[in-house]
């Protein structure tokens, strides 16, 4: 790891302050916040990522950042709660299970003590070739420069939302019930206080797979938002190699409103298949009204997957992720609520 | 304390008492110190650069940087790096894993070869140091793996001395009128142990003593020794205990030669600890095998013909071969044998010995052959090895010392409830979950290897008991600890022992599953000799004071030699220089007495039954349990023989569906060279293993009728899986790991 300077402020306002600086994209700043670690110091470890200046701002006591509240508008996450604070939270297990499943079945429980949700939607991709320096290719990590994984190993890449740059998969699990409940993220920067929707955080990766994210360099997420009534019949699939702790082969986190057999509104967003958190707009389009039965589920989902670009080794997330939309929303048809 | 608790196995006929491991109460309250807690003065730290291509030239190295930091002591490249001794592979009569010499010239060998050393002041300076080098390659393209352009194939001499035949298989194949035909893969493994890699060296004047993970203390300070150029005397290796060793610990790497030579260069003692990463490149691994199995049978299922042929990777210095088909077609009798081995030569490091090296991969091939071949002549599968049981080899004639295989099958089948199964794939499910069951044989040859030991009685009832043999978690030391208080009539926890350290007498490699076998010979007979002193039987321990009075001593010291039937007083010289190969018994499977000529056949089996349960759409595969019956001859000690085989089968479990090193075909790297990505079995894979211990006598295979067991349960168990997966799909899996893409397209 290479030296760094560690500040601690006390309030918000200079945390942000401090974070003030140039770059191209939020990820790349040289000034990073600090919130559990578990992302950051990893990378500076492998010399992925080379700040020069930690703000760190997971003590910082601030009722912005902290907790879980309802209101009227919705309900209100703060960014520094942690992993494990909102996989136990019965409020959320109870009104959106989707959420606390996304959790509950992410990384392992030391990792969910640390992590915050903030960070965890900054999370940077698994793609072997971004996380080791010795390879020279890598445009997410040396624009430019080619990408390794297109030609390498590429089981666990992306087949939605890919480029000729990168096919890095998105890994993180709570991103998708975001993405999927229309969640809308609040950011606190230099230029003062917006609001950005969820599906807009993330950016493809396009021509520069460099820059993850729509934040500018030094905005702080302060929390998430998600609008409208609770989304009890609702629930995270997570199909992986292993049983826990291993990333997404392919997720989906859906959530319904049924009148009888009849999807009202239906929510689907898509994790270990594409290079953002994918809201799958086609399939929720075709079913949106529907009956939910087996085949119709099965046809809007592999329509979804019709625009896949599927490489040497990931060609069986293109059949993986049809099946994956299928059993969640057959089991949250079947949930109780 | 010594009354055993549920699950402890309660101990059956020839067993020893279950008492808990010796060092337990050590471990989990965080006692012993590990290589690399070793508490040192003034350590400087080394880290390597290794190279980011697997075959080149390093056009240019920069190091001006890293030696520009503050707190680094010395960059060494292949400018400057200390010459060291050519030693030959440990399979040539040398003690290498890997005899490639890093930083000896420019050349890049391997993906994750040393290009640069920083030795610094702390381990992150000397990290950041590393990553602060530019290095640039005059790449070539490198071979990584089978059927990669410039993959070289090779039949080595040991693999035709080694081949096996036994009648004409091309005429009974020929005849034969049900017959399987298969090709199965396995994948590369590394071994992945939870203590990382790690050597600390320490000068005294010409002295010197280093601590680093060790399954073979003898072989990994005499192999040093050669290659600085130091007398064996000279060197002392300290490291009682081993964090996980699985055979990637067994033999000498060269990064120890670097430390060591470093140290006395800067004067002061040099740790290194490897990143895990950097372990894919630096320490052995399990190579990736290619199979082709053909079973002929006649209408009853007895086999007329079998050929097993495999193929290996290995790198272009070394010719490392497993050769594991040795072993299956001793399994069951038939009449027409062909074997073969060929080697693969790519641009890899070397690999080496991973838990039953030559039985896991080969045993899959053929355990899902014998299921193939059930299911064509629509046959239990328990049935058809019934069919095919043998007491005697196929290949030699020679007897089984025993073999209580059809127990285990029966034993298992019957706590499995094997007789509900219905044989049709697909036939059972439960809501979205597919149901298949499955099973098939482990074995594992009782390998010996000669040892010495000794023992200090004191009259106050209390002994010592030294051989510098190793614990990685196996139970070594509670073995030691039982043979020896057996013989010597004390309570285990008067029996102090002391292992893995070189300046102990030697024991064997922890290898080859024979520790108990060899070591435990040579303590059961020091404590042999100790009580000839008393006459032949040993008093009461309330009685030895008495009696040491009356010998006018008080203590008594015996050293005691012990080698395996066949061997000589060579074996045990051998053993002093840390050979392998000197007596006969290495790892591999030349052992005498187990490779025919007549001599006895001697093997450890079992008989392993899962479930697996596949989703119907998304087709993960989960274990919900798996039944293991073994027959090891005496077991010493019930509750840590329980522990290898439930550890076995997990492990076995894990490398049918998890355990994978992703070898990228373009770059010849390893691409999942992190404990992230490389996936072993967590707790939620395993909720439920029973493990039977069938009880068997065996008086032939050594004086404390001991097979080795450590490495027989990992055997079988992906064949039962894969079997199990059939079962439940319609679909024949044939290469290993079996992931959910493969039960997609
Ligand atoms: C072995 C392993 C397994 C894992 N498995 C999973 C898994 O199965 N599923 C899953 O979803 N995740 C998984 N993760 C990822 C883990 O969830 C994330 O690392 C974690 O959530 C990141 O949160 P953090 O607080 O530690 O972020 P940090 O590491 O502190 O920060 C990450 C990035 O976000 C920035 N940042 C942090 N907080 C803010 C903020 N409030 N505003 C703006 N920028 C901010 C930082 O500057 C940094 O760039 C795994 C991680 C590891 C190491
Ligand atoms: S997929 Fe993206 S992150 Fe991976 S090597 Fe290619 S460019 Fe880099």
């Amino acid at each position: 790891m290479r030296p760094f300077t560690y500040e601690r402020p006390k309030a918000i306002a200079e945390a942000v302050s401090m974070a003030r600086s140039e770059g191209a994209g939020h990820v790349n700043a040289p000034v990073q916040y600090l919130g559990g670690g578990t992302t950051l110091l990893d990378l500076m470890k492998l010399d992925v990522m080379q700040p020069t200046r930690l703000v760190d701002i997971s003590r910082l006591d601030d009722r912005l950042l902290r907790g879980v509240s309802r209101n009227r508008e919705g309900l209100r996450i703060g960014a520094l709660s942690s992993m494990a604070e909102l996989a136990d939270n019965g409020m959320l297990a109870r009104d959106y299970p989707v959420l606390q499943q996304s959790l509950w079945l992410a990384a392992s429980q030391q990792l969910r003590n640390m992590a915050r949700v903030g960070g965890n939607v900054l999370q940077r991709t698994r793609c072997p070739y971004f996380r080791d320096t010795s390879y020279s290719e890598c445009n997410k990590r040396i624009p430019g420069s080619g990408c390794a994984a297109m030609d390498g190993v590429n089981r666990l890449h992306a087949v939605l939302g890919v480029s000729d740059k990168c096919i890095a998969a998105y890994p993180g699990d709570w991103a998708q019930g975001l993405a999927a409940l229309d969640a809308v993220v609040e950011v606190l920067g230099p230029g003062g206080a917006r609001s950005v929707p969820f599906g807009e955080l993330h950016r493809p990766p396009g021509e520069t797979p460099h820059i993850e994210t729509s934040l500018q360099p030094g905005e702080l997420i302060t929390g998430f938002v998600v609008p409208g009534e609770p989304w009890p019949r609702s629930l995270y699939r997570k199909v992986r190699d292993r049983e826990s702790y291993a990333f997404a082969n392919a997720s989906a986190a859906v959530a319904l409103r049924m009148r009888g057999d009849v999807a009202e509104d239906i929510r689907i967003g898509l994790g270990g298949v594409a290079t953002t958190p994918w809201r799958a707009r086609t399939a929720e389009g075709m079913l949106r009204g529907k009956p939910l039965t087996e085949a119709a589920i099965r046809a809007a989902a592999e329509a979804e997957f019709a625009q896949a670009r599927p490489r040497e080794h990931n060609r069986f997330k293109v059949a993986l992720g049809p099946a994956t939309i299928t059993r969640a929303l057959l089991e949250a048809k079947a949930m109780e609520v | 304390m010594l009354q055993p608790t549920p699950p402890v196995p309660q101990p059956l006929e020839n067993m020893g008492q279950a008492i808990p491991r010796y060092e337990a109460t050590a471990k989990v309250t965080g006692q012993p110190l590990y290589a690399a807690d070793e508490p040192i003065a003034r350590p400087l730290y080394a880290f390597f650069k290794t190279s980011g291509v697997a075959r080149g030239t390093i056009a240019s190295l920069d190091v001006r940087k890293a030696e520009a930091m503050p707190g680094v002591m010395k960059v060494y490249t292949h400018r400057n790096a200390p010459p060291r001794k050519a030693v030959k592979h440990i399979m040539t009569g040398g003690y290498m894993s890997d005899t490639n010499i890093p930083l000896a010239d420019n050349r890049v060998r391997h993906d994750g070869d040393i290009v640069a050393m920083v030795v610094a002041d702390s381990y992150e300076i000397a990290r950041d140091a590393a990553n602060r080098i530019e290095v640039r390659y005059a790449a070539q393209a490198p071979a990584a793996t089978f059927g990669s352009p410039g993959a070289v194939k090779k039949v080595p001499e040991q693999a035709q001395k080694n081949a096996k035949k036994a009648g004409d298989f091309a005429a009974g194949w020929s005849r034969a009128p049900v017959k399987v035909d298969a090709r199965y893969s396995t994948p590369t493994q590394h071994h992945n142990p939870i203590e990382l890699y790690a050597t600390t060296a320490v000068w005294n004047g010409d002295q010197l003593t280093f601590y680093e993970p060790s399954q073979f203390v003898y072989s990994t300070a005499n192999g040093l020794a050669e290659q600085i150029g130091v007398d064996p005397a000279k060197v002392h290796l300290v490291n009682p205990y081993v964090g996980g060793g699985f055979g990637g610990k067994g033999i000498l790497t060269q990064r120890t030669a670097l430390v060591a030579l470093a140290a006395r260069d800067l004067g002061r003692p040099v740790k290194l600890v490897l990143h895990r990463k950097q372990a894919y490149g630096l320490t052995t691994y399990r190579a990736e095998t290619r199979q082709r199995v053909r079973l002929g049978a006649d209408r009853n299922g007895k086999l007329v013909a079998f050929a097993h042929d495999g193929e290996e990777v290995t790198s272009r210095a070394d010719d490392y071969m497993v050769g594991g088909v040795e072993n299956t077609v001793e399994m069951y009798a038939c009449p027409n044998i062909a074997t073969s081995v060929t080697l693969v030569k790519a641009d890899r490091n070397t690999p080496g010995f991973m838990r039953s090296p030559p039985e896991t991969p080969y045993m899959f091939g053929l355990e899902s052959a014998m299921d193939e071949l059930a299911v064509a002549l629509n046959m239990d599968p328990v049935e058809l090895r019934r069919i095919n049981d043998t007491q005697k080899s196929p290949i030699s004639g020679a007897p089984y010392t025993s073999r209580s295989l059809m127990q285990c099958y029966d034993q298992a089948a019957a706590a499995f409830g094997w007789s509900r199964r219905n044989p049709r794939p697909l036939s059972m499910s439960q809501g979205d979950w597919l149901i298949g069951w499955g099973c098939a044989t482990a074995t594992y040859p009782t390998n010996m290897m000669a040892s010495t030991a000794r023992i200090r009685l004191t009259a106050d009832g209390k002994a010592v008991v030294e051989v510098a043999a190793h614990d990685m978690g196996q139970g070594a030391y509670t073995a030691m600890q039982q043979i020896a208080a057996k013989r010597l009539g004390l309570d285990p926890r008067q029996v102090t022992v002391r292992m893995g350290d070189s300046a102990l007498p030697p024991g064997p490699v922890a290898g080859g599953s024979m520790t108990t076998a060899s070591a435990g010979s040579a303590v059961h007979t020091a404590a042999g000799k100790i009580a000839a002193r008393f006459g032949g039987a040993m008093p009461a321990p309330n009685d030895l004071d008495d009696a040491f009075r009356r010998l006018g001593v008080t203590q008594i010291e015996e050293y005691a030699e012990w080698w395996p039937p066949g061997q000589g007083p060579q074996a045990v010289r051998a053993l002093y220089k840390g050979s392998m190969g000197g007596g006969g018994g290495e790892e591999g499977e030349q052992q005498e007495g187990n490779a025919g000529g007549g001599k006895p056949m001697m093997a450890a089996f079992g008989a392993e039954f899962v479930e697996v349960r596949i989703h119907r759409l998304t087709r993960e595969i989960r274990v919900p349990r798996m039944t293991g019956a073994f027959a090891a001859g005496h077991i010493v000690n019930p509750r840590t023989a329980r522990s290898q085989y439930l550890g076995g089968m997990i492990w076995g479990m894990a490398s049918a569906l998890l355990e994978a090193t992703e070898v990228d075909a373009k770059r010849a790297r390893y691409v999942n060279d992190n404990i992230a990505e490389y996936l072993v079995a967590v707790n939620a894979d395993v909720p439920q293993v029973d493990v039977i211990l069938v009880p068997e006598v065996d008086t032939k295979v050594n004086p404390l009728g001991v097979k080795g067991i450590g490495e027989l349960a990992n055997v079988g168990t992906a064949a039962a899986i894969a079997n199990a997966v059939y079962h439940a799909t319609g679909k024949r899996i044939r290469d290993l790991p079996i992931t959910m893409d493969k039960l997609l397209v």
